[in-house]
């Protein structure tokens, strides 16, 4: 069967199934007794298990299907969960996170080896097991039915028969090694058992026994009125057996056994009353959401967005076009068509949203990993995981803010200890928030730790060199706080692990901005620091300026922009072969566009006299972009140069203008 | 046997398999991009896609003509790239069995013979076909 049609769905639903896995796991961390958590994880195991089973993912099955062994000791309250228990449960999410990745990347589950992890496993369920050892020991290894819930079955059916007055029995069987028709020959013995009573249970399956799927043993479970001895009589009557093993089965032999298992029984029948209940209560939510949700493929959305996009496009044209005419009725249905493309723009641009708790929902994982590390205490308070972005923007947004709760953690938050000391709670506080504002999202990462040392800071710059003592000495707080944000700053004392590996707030900052955002920090001694992102809503549609260098169009993103101004082409120095100009007493560097662009100059343009200067940002860093001619402000749908010209300096993309030409969108942040 | 669209460069015939093109259409503006290859003519706007040209004169080192009527943008896509070739004209759409395929010649015209992977041959024409990988 060709199975590689489903497997972006099996990628897609795995990695759902991870998601709730992992928030499953971090709150049963903090509540160990949640039977309800527990039935959950022990249910997407399951499901990945069945999952991944389909899809021939035979380790993931057989690593999952191991997680359900101890999974349902646990919720048979053979096992008590503990860290190592719930420790090692996280090992397992994680292995199998990587084999979901590995199976996206390459389409096969890959190479990775978590025998360690099943061993793990099965040593913490066989300590166990050996207390509440009941005499059915045969299923304890099986691996390839779902055994433990034929186990409870067998128990059940056994304890059952043993009320009723019959016996169990389990039967070893050993052919001989000549033994020519292995299958034949227990079929035999299958069917003289038959006579006796009735199997309940065999190993290998029955079927695997018929299709010969067995070594020269197989062991039979039966329920039977007759003694052991006659029965023993009879097999022995069959020829090509080497041995013949029976053992009395009998749960009640030990009273706690039995009670143990009645116990869990009724706790799985209560259980399974309850969990119905509330199955059935989420069900009825699910049900709800799945009759409201599709799953669209992201390349029919991103199609969808550049219809709408054309539309646009067409729209503006045709305002050009129908802005001269003096035809009333044209006017009004412009405006009606513009009306429309806006709401359907707005439409379409929600469909594209994805909830920011996709980059959330790796923190709480990453925070516990972390405080744990460091031997600190940290909550963390996420609030607006249901904000929604633009999915171009999710995938740009994590590691800024990985990079902002790590900081956080290792640098902001103190130990238990120190914190005790200056009367703070022992627990360190880790905000993060987002919420929408306007045209943006603004993210807060916010903790109750030291706060930046800004004295610290100060030195910091001054021995690396990046300030003078005498600028030092007169820095107001907010421009000592953007020192924070220079390339080749990190204030960690010592280089850890997790922050303070020589790159720092730059990198972030830079990030940030390339995807037209901004960052700001508020921070107070002793009591914390908080760091401000705001982000716009989407990448695919920006404001720009158009501007004209000869007869070419070019975009700049007015999100770069600071402002328009003219200078004295007089005014303009030559420094070290730079030119700079000096602007609200700075000075500017010259970007002069037309030669960086090789736009061929004319020769009738006069150089001296006014030049018209675009001052463009990146972080704190400007420069004066000489165009020849403005245009004017537009919204622009960004669109790729494709493959073959990816790379191309200076340029960032394209975009079309309403008379259906391309005009090109500079790539403000490479002119630094 | 394959199916080749035909285009013409300096009254040569040269030769696309036609899984490859997408469409053929007339010139139209094109923006200029800056630092790119010299045959890198820039980018057309074909139906809202973004489209980057290459003349293929130039790519080929043949002496450069201006468009006229005649002249035409092959869309080849191969892989993902999606690219539009500059040619003097284009018109039909040929067969070719395999033995109507020579390999290409040892000597040649050395700007243009990398680019060649066969020669076809069809009513006492040849026709160049391209390797279209090569070419970009």
């Amino acid at each position: 069967m060709d199975i590689s049609q489903y497997l972006d769905i099996f990628i897609d639903e795995s990695k759902e199934h991870l998601h709730s896995l992992n928030e499953s796991l971090l709150s049963l961390e903090k509540n160990p007794d949640d039977k309800e958590l527990i039935n959950e994880i022990f249910r997407v195991a399951h499901t990945l298990k069945g999952m991944s089973g389909t899809m021939g993912f035979t380790k993931i099955a057989s690593l999952t299907h191991e997680m359900e062994n101890l999974l349902d000791a646990i919720r048979n309250d053979k096992l008590t969960i503990n860290t190592d228990i719930v420790d090692l449960l996280f090992e397992c999410f994680d292995a199998l996170e990587e084999y979901i990745n590995v199976v996206a990347e390459e389409g096969e589950e890959g190479e990775q080896d978590n025998r360690d992890l099943i061993i793990k496993l099965n040593s913490i369920l066989n300590n166990k097991d050996h207390q509440s050892e009941s005499n059915i020991k045969m299923l304890e290894d099986d691996k390839v039915d779902s055994g433990n819930n034929l186990n409870q079955y067998v128990t059940n059916v056994i304890k059952k028969a043993q009320e009723n007055g019959l016996n169990a029995y389990t039967i070893e069987v050993v052919l001989k090694k000549d033994c020519m028709l292995k299958a034949a020959r227990a079929f035999i013995i299958f069917n003289t058992l038959e006579r006796y009573g009735e199997v309940v249970y065999s190993k290998p399956s029955v079927e695997d026994i018929e299709d010969e799927n067995f070594d020269l043993s197989f062991s039979i479970t039966i329920l039977s009125k007759s003694d052991k001895n006659s029965i023993l009589e009879e097999l022995n009557k069959i020829t090509d057996v080497e041995t013949i093993e029976i053992k009395k089965v009998e749960i009640t032999d030990s009273m706690d056994n039995s009670k143990v298992i009645e116990k869990t029984n009724e706790a799985i029948n209560e259980k399974q009353n309850k969990t119905q209940t509330k199955t059935e209560k989420k069900s009825k939510k699910k049900n709800n959401k799945v009759g409201k949700t599709v799953r669209v493929d992201i390349d029919r959305l991103d199609n969808l967005m550049n219809l709408v996009s054309e539309l646009i496009i067409i729209k503006t044209r045709m305002e050009e076009v129908g802005g001269n005419s003096e035809n009333h009725n044209m006017n009004e249905a412009i405006e009606y068509l513009e009306r429309i493309t806006t709401s359907i723009h707005d439409a379409v641009m929600k469909v594209r949203m994805v909830p920011i708790d996709r980059v959330f929902n790796r923190f709480p994982r990453m925070v516990r990993d972390l405080s744990k590390d460091l031997g600190k205490n940290i909550k963390l308070i996420m609030s607006g995981e249901e904000t929604e972005v633009d999915r171009t923007v999710i995938d740009e947004i994590g590691d800024p803010l990985i990079h902002l709760i790590r900081n956080s953690i290792d640098h902001g938050i103190e130990s238990p200890e120190e914190r005790v000391k200056v009367g703070k709670e022992e627990t360190g506080s880790l905000y993060l928030r987002a919420y929408p504002d306007g045209n943006n999202v603004v993210i807060e990462v916010e903790d109750d730790g030291r706060g930046i040392d800004l004295e610290k800071v100060k030195r910091k710059a001054v021995d690396k060199k990046i300030i003078t003592e005498e600028i030092a000495h007169n820095m107001s707080k907010e421009e000592i706080i953007s020192l924070l944000f220079k390339a080749g700053f990190s204030t960690a004392e010592k280089i850890s692990d997790i922050s303070g590996r020589g790159v720092g707030l730059d990198v972030v900052k830079n990030k940030i901005e390339a995807i037209g955002g901004n960052i700001e920090v508020e921070t107070e001694k002793g009591k914390g620091t908080k760091f401000t992102i705001r982000i716009p809503l989407t990448l695919a549609i920006i404001q720009a300026l158009l501007i004209k260098l000869q007869d070419e169009i070019y975009a700049l993103p007015l999100s770069s922009i600071k402002e328009i101004t003219t200078i004295e082409s007089q005014a303009i120095r030559k420094i070290q072969n730079h030119e700079v100009v000096l602007f609200r007493d700075k000075t500017l560097p010259i970007v002069r566009l037309n030669e960086i662009l090789g736009v061929q100059k004319s020769k009738d343009k006069d150089e001296s006299g006014e030049l018209i200067t675009v001052v463009a940002k990146k972080g704190d860093k400007e420069a004066g972009l000489i165009v020849d001619k403005l245009i004017g402000q537009q919204e622009i749908v960004i669109k790729s140069l494709g493959k073959y010209l990816s790379g191309t300096k200076y340029i960032a993309g394209a975009t079309i203008l309403g008379d259906g030409s391309i005009s090109l969108i500079l790539d403000i942040n490479s002119l630094f | 046997m394959n199916q080749y669209v035909l285009f013409k460069l300096e009254d040569e015939s040269y030769g696309i398999e036609i899984e490859y093109v997408k469409t053929i259409e007339k010139i139209s503006n094109i923006t200029r991009v800056p630092n790119t290859k010299p045959y890198v003519k820039g980018v057309i706007n074909l139906r809202g896609e973004v489209i980057p040209v290459i003349d293929l004169r130039e790519r080929f080192g043949l002496p450069i003509r201006d468009y006229n009527n005649d002249t035409r943008v092959v869309i080849v896509s191969i892989q993902d790239y999606i690219i539009g070739l500059i040619v003097d004209s284009s018109s039909e759409v040929i067969y070719l069995n395999d033995n109507e395929v020579d390999n290409p010649p040892v000597v040649g015209e050395v700007n243009t013979v990398e680019f060649i992977k066969g020669i076809g041959k069809k009513d006492g024409k040849l026709i160049m076909l391209l390797n279209l990988k090569k070419v970009l």
